[in-house]
């Protein structure tokens, strides 16, 4: 049982703005959000490598492949920042990938949409990290120390995808027919799921309270969607794609965009699990997971060997 | 074959051998048995793809028939390759990669060694930064070789396999064809016999550092210099090549 001597210091500290660190005194109830955050969006950065992972063997330049595994190396070595965050609140690796297998774990829902095609690649990288640096940029001041340092580094490096995939989109805009229709279809499937990014309305958002009182959470789902909306819609417009949202129009008044209802039901589906490719990445998590198992297993016993002799 | 011909087969050689590689290994990405194995294979294959494409955009230079690296990467056919066999050979479990690595850092250390003395600058340059990588490509290998050396029996009797199986693709990497002969009067190309001891030295080494047995020379796999290839690339080019020979008038 926390002390109250504990517990208000705790909230003085957070009241101050001063970062929480892994040996301050922290609520149960607060280490337990920040595990359950800080592993969902890990596991978010490497389920993330498949969709992508599914396109580098057809990269169609030297360069293109490039950049896209070196992408996609920059997001594994997010969920390995992560990861370590993660473990400073008493949790292992292991653990927080059992709970992934297991579904006590989450990741994002937008890793459960396939890529069909190369411009899918571009929307990824322009839409989908897009709307992860508008959330990240405001978890920088999170309260927990160690997220928040990982979300610095980390969103200097998504800023490069945003721009790498926009430029990919617009590339193809200013291509052959073929390859503007490719990119307007990406754009079709993927701008709605990358507004679900930023989950339920403020009002249908129940567990947020306290994750604005220890200062996790900074700005609500819906500001931070508007966000997002507000700085894509400009980027379309200019390279000529098209918005597929009919209800979309410039609001004046809150110098904002107002834009049609997002589909809620499609969103508790995927997040139930009966997306497109829920069971699929979760399956490719777990194949590669066991089939590593005997080369852990070799590492540990080599490195026990070696520290006996 | 004129000297240019020679040039333009032997710098198109080792750039086919860094982008089938680099192809090759960048298949792990989400399928590492860690996750930092997962980053350090994405790592040599790029470091592989970027060498790639500055042996391919000189061979492009050479041939002087204004192409691209990319137009020699995706719109060769197999034929047209000339990449060693062993660099095609699908990555198999992670064992299978990492005896691969080996024994292809443990020949690429050496040559890029070599050729970054050669008399033509631009290869010279991009061996000099070859070398450095593939020095950093052979370590990686190496420390894994021990750790499934001495690991487990299973980690064990899978290299020990994994090596057994490659070991005919190892007499390719030290064939001298037409070029070579070629440009090593010139001062251009390396004697690949004179690295032949020294590669078989370092990978004695490190197998036998690793308790695993060195398989005796048999009859080697051949052809990869007259652009005779395995199955395997084959299917390798039709995925690489897809987006580049579907819509051959995009750019991407
Ligand atoms: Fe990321
Ligand atoms: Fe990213």
């Amino acid at each position: 049982m926390d002390s109250l001597v504990q517990t208000t210091a705790f909230q003085q500290k957070i009241d101050q703005d001063l970062n929480i660190e892994p040996k301050d005194h922290m609520p149960d109830a607060y280490r337990s959000h920040l595990i359950r955050q800080i592993s969902q969006h890990a596991h978010s950065e490497v389920i993330g490598m498949q969709p992508e992972g599914n396109w580098i063997t057809r990269a169609p330049s030297l360069r293109a492949k490039q950049i896209l595994l070196a992408k996609i190396q920059d997001e594994g070595g997010h969920g390995l920042y992560l990861y370590s965050a993660a473990e400073t609140l008493g949790i292992s690796r292991e653990e927080m990938i059992e709970q992934l297998h297991s579904g006590k774990a989450k990741y994002s829902n937008i890793f459960n949409y396939p890529t069909l095609t190369w411009a899918d690649i571009g929307a990824i990288g322009w839409l989908v990290d897009g709307a992860a640096i508008v959330n990240q940029v405001s978890l920088q001041r999170t309260s927990f120390g160690p997220y928040a340092r990982a979300m610095v580094r980390i969103c200097k490096e998504e800023s490069f995808h945003q721009r790498q995939g926009y430029e990919i989109m617009a590339n193809m805009m200013k291509g052959t027919a073929e390859q503007r229709e490719m990119a307007q279809d990406a754009m079709n499937r993927f701008w709605w799921p990358a507004l679900m990014m930023f989950g339920p309305h403020d009002g249908d958002s129940p567990h947020s309270g306290d994750a604005f009182l220890w200062k996790i959470k900074r700005k609500s789902n819906d500001e931070l969607r508007q966000k997002f909306i507000d700085k894509t819609i400009d980027q379309a417009t200019l390279i000529g794609l098209t918005v597929p949202d009919p209800e979309l129009k410039w609001n004046a008044e809150k110098e904002g965009y107002d834009h049609g209802e997002i589909d809620w039901d499609e969103f508790h589906r995927v997040i139930r699990g009966n997306g497109p490719c829920n069971k699929q990445r979760m399956a490719h998590h777990v194949k590669y997971h066991e089939e590593g198992a005997w080369v852990r297993e070799a590492a540990a016993a080599y490195k026990q060997r070696k520290n006996e002799f | 074959m004129t000297p240019q011909e020679a040039l333009f087969k032997y710098t198109l050689r080792l750039g086919d051998n860094a982008l089938i590689q680099g192809h090759r290994l960048s298949e792990w990405c989400s399928k590492g048995p860690i996750l930092e194995e997962d980053l350090a294979l994405t790592n040599i294959a790029l470091d592989n793809i970027g060498l790639a494409q500055a042996f391919l955009k000189y061979a492009a230079d050479i041939e002087g028939k204004g192409k691209t690296e990319d137009d020699l990467a995706y719109k060769r056919p197999e034929r047209q390759f000339y990449n060693h066999q062993i660099t095609e050979l699908p990555i198999g479990d992670f064992a299978v990669t990492i005896a691969k690595q080996l024994l292809i850092s443990a020949f690429e250390v050496p040559l890029f060694s070599a050729l970054s003395h050669s008399t033509d600058e631009t290869i010279a340059g991009i061996a000099a930064k070859g070398v450095k990588e593939s020095r950093y490509h052979f370590v990686h290998s190496r420390d894994w070789c021990y750790r499934l050396g001495e690991g487990t029996e299973l980690s064990h009797s899978k290299l020990q396999q994994a090596i057994h199986d490659l070991w005919a693709y190892t007499g390719e990497l030290f064939e001298m064809a037409e070029e070579d002969t070629i440009l090593l009067v010139a001062g251009i190309a390396v004697d690949l016999e004179e690295l032949r001891p020294l590669w078989k030295e370092t990978v004695a080494t490190v197998l036998t550092e690793a308790t695993i047995q060195i398989p005796e020379d048999g009859t080697m796999h051949t052809g990869s210099r007259n652009g005779v290839h395995t199955e395997h690339l084959g299917h390798i080019l039709a995925e690489m090549q897809y987006l580049q020979r579907a819509y051959p008038d995009a750019t991407w």
